[in-house]
């Protein structure tokens, strides 16, 4: 394993142990560190290391410069939410906290650079310094001088240091428009079946034989594969739902060698835990209690997305269902639909769908207040009077987000709105007035 | 002395090895200076000239380099700056002051930054005191004072000089530029660029003070020239310890570059981009090959290298896709098709991949709505799709209209390389209309 993790100028043990600590990264690691030489050499300025989420970009860092004993600074772009925190962090790692609190109040990068310079000359890099910079896509929406800079630190601070950049979005994305110091590109791909497989069955439960684990995991990624290969996402998986797996063992009803009956108690269950726990509708928390007091089906406990039913007036219900009839259907087919006696429309013209797509299908379309007044006088069966209480519901659903308004641009004179809420919502709400609002909908005529 | 030599000569490979991965190393990542500039032969005389008509005469200049990116600019200031403190006059006499573009972000940094490397008298430690105003005044009172005679001739580097002009009304090139102009202290100033049209973002008032003096860095090497550059680039000079070794090595680089296809490679490098520093690049990966159980390079180190390079970083990208977001691009893919590059939502894209699934009878991939919108947002995240515009709270997540970054031929091509792509994919893919 080790023969691709070779390097003169460290100790042969300490690549040992990286090589252990990097399943299936090995050409990687190996191209790195070939790349980045050995310590007191200089590396090539910027790196600019890219890959899906959870290919072991970090990781790899990680561990290369860990176990190797390189100095290095490691940085999130998601914590430095100003400069000052970045250049912060950089100079505490590299130089200890003195030269951190020389750094003035609103620090500019002109300033971390003449720090950087000043104690750079005090104690030279006998080895090369290295910034590790994750999430590095963030760079790109603070000051756009910072990217550029960075790129060519090593010859802003005549010091031997690397900047490596880690992101999950390609480097087309990140040069700016007058150009910059064209890092290295480095690609992690993405890990295969196998891989995955053999990374997964690593972490296996003591009490049981690798090659049940094995099997569970063949049979988690038989299930998740199509949807999701995100390692950490699976390994998730594979932890919350294995006691499950695990279940028919200790009960002895099954041995450990009848894989198909294994697959047969299992499999049910996992496709019930992509439509709830992949998509945290209910908790991991939540499906672990679930698993333990059997009774309940899977599924049963009602997930996040259960919970938006919503308690409203019985106006609002009204109004809303208004908002959602005028939102979705036409405008010119409202009289067929509202008016009690609409005369003679020729079923053939109304009919005609010059339309393409339905309106279920471009979303919501914007409209007046009127029309949504004269459509609600029309659903609400009594004699409603426009007070005060109506508008004041109709602003109420907007704050809550049911409604959006459209134009900011005169409130009072002519509003307009749209309906912001899904199919589903509103077929419950009006199911609970009893109006049947599928009858009223155009696209579903 | 001979016998010396004779037993420096026999280093162990590994010895040598880190040795010459040293000296390149230095050579293609920090850009370390060469002993003479080349192909700029004309351009670095008439720099010298100049700079040494301030040193020497106090004569005041200002003076332009512009070049794209990676053509030497910087090298060549570099070299001229060293060839020009080799006279002792104006070792003695010459101040310089280093500013650039992207840290100099305003005139007060700039200042500031001018006032600590003259060592005016405001200054104790690193540290400058007084405000914007006081700086500026200061510092011009210390320039008017002086004479072509008298005062020591001050060097201003400005680079990145583009980002110069975006500062506020330019109040720092105009004080510069006119001090050059008139008989205040001898100063020059040199501003390198990557924009050609650099004059048009000066002030009138500022671009009538600036000489127009242009060094244009266009560099246009034949095919020849940059596969000698590329030899000499690699190749050891004389004063490498071990003489066998250092003759054994630039002997193999020889006949590497007189390989066919390596010259077939750097052709193809050659005409994406002519500058070095892509071709640094380049010989960067090569040499991160050489070890010494391998102590030369080959020609199929060179062909991996540039593969790596010209690699498709959005066809990567998409290989490492799930099968579920594979389809959704396939999907989008043919609305693009039908609608002609038309906005498109979730909603659309679903209804696409809904139709597929019905012309099939097994249904495999029949995935509910939120998996499917967690794969939708997950493509959004990788930036292969784009909101079209940037409202986020406005619309609902599955009526957002959205953009696919992708070619055609891209997505093709990534289907093509796709490990396991299943058949009824490939082939609704294929379909001129989904």
């Amino acid at each position: 394993m080790s023969a691709l993790l070779q390097q003169p100028g460290y100790e042969e043990e300490r690549l040992q142990t990286v090589a252990e600590q990097l399943p299936c990264r090995e050409v990687q690691a190996g191209m790195l560190l070939s790349l980045m030489g050995q310590p007191h050499q200089y590396s090539y300025p910027s790196i600019f290391i890219y890959g899906h989420r959870s290919s072991g970009k970090s990781h790899v860092m990680h561990v290369l410069l860990k176990e190797l004993e390189l100095p290095h600074a490691t940085v999130s772009c998601v914590e430095c939410v100003s400069v000052a925190l970045l250049f912060e962090q950089v100079l505490l790692s590299f130089f200890g906290c003195d030269a951190a609190s020389l750094l003035p109040r609103s620090p500019s990068l002109s300033d971390f650079v003449r720090i950087y310079r000043q104690r750079c000359s005090q104690s030279p890099a006998k080895q090369t310094r290295y910034i590790v910079m994750e999430k590095a896509e963030l760079l790109r929406d603070t000051d756009a001088n910072l990217l550029p800079a960075l790129l060519r630190l090593q010859e802003l601070v005549e010091d031997n240091v690397t900047i490596i950049l880690l992101t999950d979005i390609v480097w087309d994305k990140f040069r700016p428009n007058t150009g910059c110091f064209e890092p290295l590109l480095l690609h992690f791909p993405d890990y295969s079946k196998g891989e995955l497989q053999q990374i997964l069955s690593q972490d296996r439960h003591p009490s049981y034989s690798a090659e049940l684990y094995s099997a569970y995991i063949n049979i988690l990624l038989g299930v998740f594969y199509s949807v999701c290969r995100d390692l950490r996402e699976l390994r998730h998986l594979a932890a919350l739902n294995f006691s499950k797996f695990c279940e028919p063992l200790t009960e002895g009803k099954v041995k450990e060698t009848d894989t198909h009956k294994l697959w047969r108690n299992i499999e049910p269950h996992l496709k019930k835990a992509m439509q709830t726990v992949y998509l945290r509708e209910v908790s991991s928390l939540q499906w672990e209690q679930m698993q333990q007091m059997e009774k309940k089906e899977n599924g049963a406990l009602r997930g996040l997305s259960a919970h938006t039913h919503v308690e409203l007036p019985y106006y609002s219900k009204f109004l809303l269902i208004a908002a959602y009839l005028a939102s979705f259907n036409p405008a010119r087919t409202d009289k067929r639909f509202f008016v009690k006696h609409h005369g003679k429309i020729r079923k053939t013209n109304f009919l005609k769908k010059n339309e393409k797509t339905s309106n279920h299908l471009l979303g919501p379309k914007p409209f007046p207040l009127d029309r949504l007044l004269a459509i609600f006088y029309s659903v609400v069966d009594s004699r409603v009077a426009p007070t005060a209480s109506i508008f004041s519901q109709i602003s109420s659903l907007v704050t809550l987000q049911l409604l959006t308004q459209v134009s900011h641009g005169d409130q009072l004179d002519a509003p307009k709105y749209k309906c912001a809420v899904s199919m589903d919502f509103i077929c419950a709400i009006s199911r609970t007035v009893n109006f049947e609002i599928v009858k009223y909908l155009y696209d579903f005529l | 002395m001979s016998k010396r030599k004779s037993k420096d000569a026999h280093l162990p490979v590994g010895e040598c090895i880190t040795q010459l991965q040293e000296i390149l190393r230095k050579r293609l990542c920090h850009q370390q200076l060469p002993d003479r500039p080349e192909g700029v032969e004309a351009q670095h005389k008439h720099l010298l000239e100049l700079l040494k008509r301030t040193a020497v005469h106090g004569e005041s200049n200002s003076v332009l380099i512009v070049g794209p990116r990676g053509a030497g600019k910087t090298m060549l200031l570099k070299c001229v700056l060293r060839d020009l403190l080799e006279e002792t006059e104006a070792q003695t006499n010459l101040l310089q002051v280093h500013l650039n573009g992207l840290l100099q972000t305003n005139d007060r940094i700039a200042l500031q930054e001018i006032t600590r490397q003259l060592h005016l008298e405001n200054v104790v430690g690193d540290k400058v005191f007084g405000s914007f105003a006081e700086n500026l005044a200061f510092l011009l009172e210390a320039l008017k004072k002086g004479d072509r005679s008298s005062s020591r001739p001050v060097l201003f580097v400005l680079d990145e000089f583009d980002l110069f002009a975006h500062h506020k009304n330019q109040t720092l090139l105009y004080n510069l530029l006119d001090v050059s102009q008139s008989a205040q202290a001898p100063i020059a100033v040199v501003g390198t660029t990557c924009r050609l049209d650099v004059l048009e973002l000066l002030e009138k008032r500022v671009k009538s003070r600036f000489s127009h003096r242009q060094i244009h860095l266009l560099n246009n090497p034949t095919f020849t020239q940059y596969l000698e550059r590329v030899q000499t680039q690699l190749s050891l000079s004389d004063d490498f310890p071990d003489n066998k070794f250092s003759r054994d090595w630039n002997a193999s680089i020889e006949t590497l570059c007189e390989d066919k296809s390596v010259a077939e490679v750097l052709q193809r490098h050659f005409n994406s981009s002519k500058d070095f520093r892509s071709m640094h690049m380049l010989l960067m990966l090569c040499l991160s090959r050489v070890s010494a159980a391998k102590p030369a390079i080959r020609p199929a180190d060179l062909l991996e290298a540039s593969k790596m390079c010209f690699a498709d970083a959005k066809a990567n990208m998409l290989h490492g896709l799930s099968i579920l977001e594979l389809c959704l691009i396939i999907a989008m893919k043919h609305l693009n098709d039908v609608y002609e590059g038309e906005p498109f939502n979730l909603q659309m894209v679903h209804n696409e991949f809904k139709k597929f699934l019905q012309r099939k009878s097994n249904s495999m991939y029949n995935f509910e709505q939120p998996v499917i919108m967690k794969a939708f947002e997950h493509l959004q995240q990788l930036e292969m799709i784009r909101p079209v515009d940037s409202s986020v709270v406005k619309t609902q997540r599955e009526y957002r209209l959205m953009r696919l970054m992708l070619d055609h031929s891209q997505v093709m091509e990534a289907l093509q390389k796709y490990p396991q792509c299943p058949t009824d994919v490939k082939q609704w893919a294929m379909s001129a209309f989904g």
